[in-house]
């Protein structure tokens, strides 16, 4: 209950602040109408609608670190958290309560970028329930990512370091503007290695019904959201004794 | 009735011992100042008696419990508004309010009773429907006071309320404390020579960790050999009297 409390408190937080909306929904949707118009122009396989939302809606999950994590720095510095933790709220209703909100806001963005693609041509079909429920573990990867980066930097480097840097990396090692493999080298093995790639094809292999490709990917999504919870949570932790 | 008792408290970060050996009595219903210039190791030993963060030696006794031992028990009693104004940005003062309440476990009922109930002791009716972020100095520090309230507190700890605030806003907040004065027990931090002496039942005046000196403003200025407390703190500071 007290930490459904927080939890309530979070999500108004987030969703109160105009520029968290307006680039969290907005720039997805920008992003879909402006390729979509790309690809009507100049066809490129990429750009086709069926192929592009679902990357796109992992794209728009990293909007979700930037959320959390600006709110987590932005408490640590307000010295709110401070005062939480003077309250019979436990260190465990603070995570929860930071995590839980974002996680129907993320399926939110999800379903509205699905909805945003229809009248450009997205094809529907009961696969499109899978794909946003299939977002769940990468959700909770770029949330955590948030509270691991709120947890360790300030409001000022977490605008830089969560809006730009993570924003950039996550759109260019996803593969969803352009062929990874027409990079290749080093490049496509970061890439491999990294969350974002495979999420994104699981997410397109999702929305073709392709289940057996879909549970290829899942693993190392999964791997990933597990260590870097653990890794947030550890490091919350710490900052809450360093109070 | 001892509200507090504190048992050699020590602090260390590192080489910084910020808190050295700290022993001290805060009587039930007291409003108790710690004075001292910045770093004297005020706020140290409020986030310590808060349970903020762990003494590195001793103990202290927070309404009945063990600062150390018994954390879980001493946050159900005290309520603690920060130096920094810790308030909920984009939401009202009345959600601010309602937040804490619920995390105190408190039923809505419970929660409206006590926004009412602290809407008049503090004059928040006016600005209870505005966002936080868009208060004076002066409002947010009410707010964050009406904050640490709501839950109920035995004992009430108030880091630096007034500071950045200017003569009016001071004046209006020392009115409200004054107001909550034997009501709750009341433990403030300050470097402010005239807010310590205008509000307190008691002063301890810190200096590099240590209590320097305890007494009511005229035992101070007496130990001190003058008549005017300013006087007194430089005087006690300088000759570091324990």
């Amino acid at each position: 209950m007290r930490m459904l409390t927080f939890a309530k408190r979070c999500a108004k937080e987030i969703l109160r602040d105009p520029i968290n909306l307006g680039f969290g929904l907005g720039f997805p949707l920008v992003l879909l109408l402006l390729l979509s118009t790309i690809q009507a122009s100049i066809p490129v396989n990429l750009f086709e609608i069926d192929t592009l939302t679902p990357g796109m809606t992992v794209f728009g999950l990293s909007f979700m670190t930037l959320f959390s994590a600006t709110l987590i720095a932005k408490d640590r510095e307000s010295a709110l958290l401070q005062r939480l933790y003077t309250t019979p709220l436990t260190g465990l209703d603070v995570i929860l309560g930071y995590m839980l909100p974002l996680l129907p806001i993320a399926l939110g963005q999800t379903v509205i970028c699905y909805l945003f693609a229809i009248p450009l041509g997205l094809t529907l079909g009961v696969h499109v329930v899978y794909a946003v429920v299939g977002i769940i573990p990468m959700a909770v990867f770029h949330i955590a990512l948030g509270l691991l980066c709120g947890s360790m930097l300030g409001v000022k480097q977490v605008g830089g370091i969560c809006g730009a840097l993570l924003t950039n990396l996550s759109a260019w090692l996803s593969g969803v503007w352009f062929d990874l493999k027409l990079v290749g080298g080093v490049f496509e093995k970061i890439a491999n290695a990294l969350p974002f790639l495979h999420a994104v094809e699981m997410e397109k292999a999702l929305f073709r019904g392709d289940f057996g490709l879909a549970a290829t990917h899942l693993l190392p999504i999964v791997l990933y959201s597990v260590l870097v919870t653990a890794a947030a949570v550890l490091c919350f932790l710490r900052q809450m004794k360093k109070q | 009735m001892q509200a507090i008792q504190v048992n050699g408290l020590v602090k260390r970060y590192k080489a910084i011992t910020a808190v050295d050996g700290l022993y001290l009595e805060i009587h039930r219903g007291e409003l108790f100042s710690l004075l001292g210039v910045n770093g004297a190791g005020k706020t140290t030993t409020i986030k310590m008696l808060s349970c903020l963060t762990k003494p590195t030696e001793g103990d202290a006794v927070v309404g009945g419990y063990s600062i150390t031992r018994e954390p879980e028990k001493v946050k159900r009693l005290i309520g603690v508004s920060p130096q920094e104004t810790a308030v909920a940005p984009n939401l009202s003062v009345k959600e601010n309010l309602e937040l804490i309440g619920g995390i105190h476990g408190f039923s809505k009922e419970k929660t409206k009773a006590k926004i009412q109930e602290l809407s008049a002791q503090l004059a928040l009716d006016s600005v209870l429907q505005r966002k936080a972020a868009k208060l004076s100095g002066g409002w947010q520090r009410r707010v964050s006071i009406a904050m640490a309230l709501i839950g109920e507190p035995q004992i009430l700890f108030l880091d630096e309320p007034t500071l950045g605030l200017d003569v009016l806003a001071r004046h209006e907040l020392w009115e409200t404390i004054r107001a909550l004065s034997g009501k709750v027990t009341i433990i403030l931090t300050t470097h402010y020579m005239e807010e310590a002496e205008a509000l307190s039942d008691r002063i301890g005046i810190m200096k590099d960790g240590a209590l320097l000196a305890v007494g009511t403003v005229e035992e101070l200025k007496e130990k001190a050999g003058t008549s005017n407390f300013e006087a007194a703190f430089v005087s006690l500071v300088k000759e570091g009297v324990v």
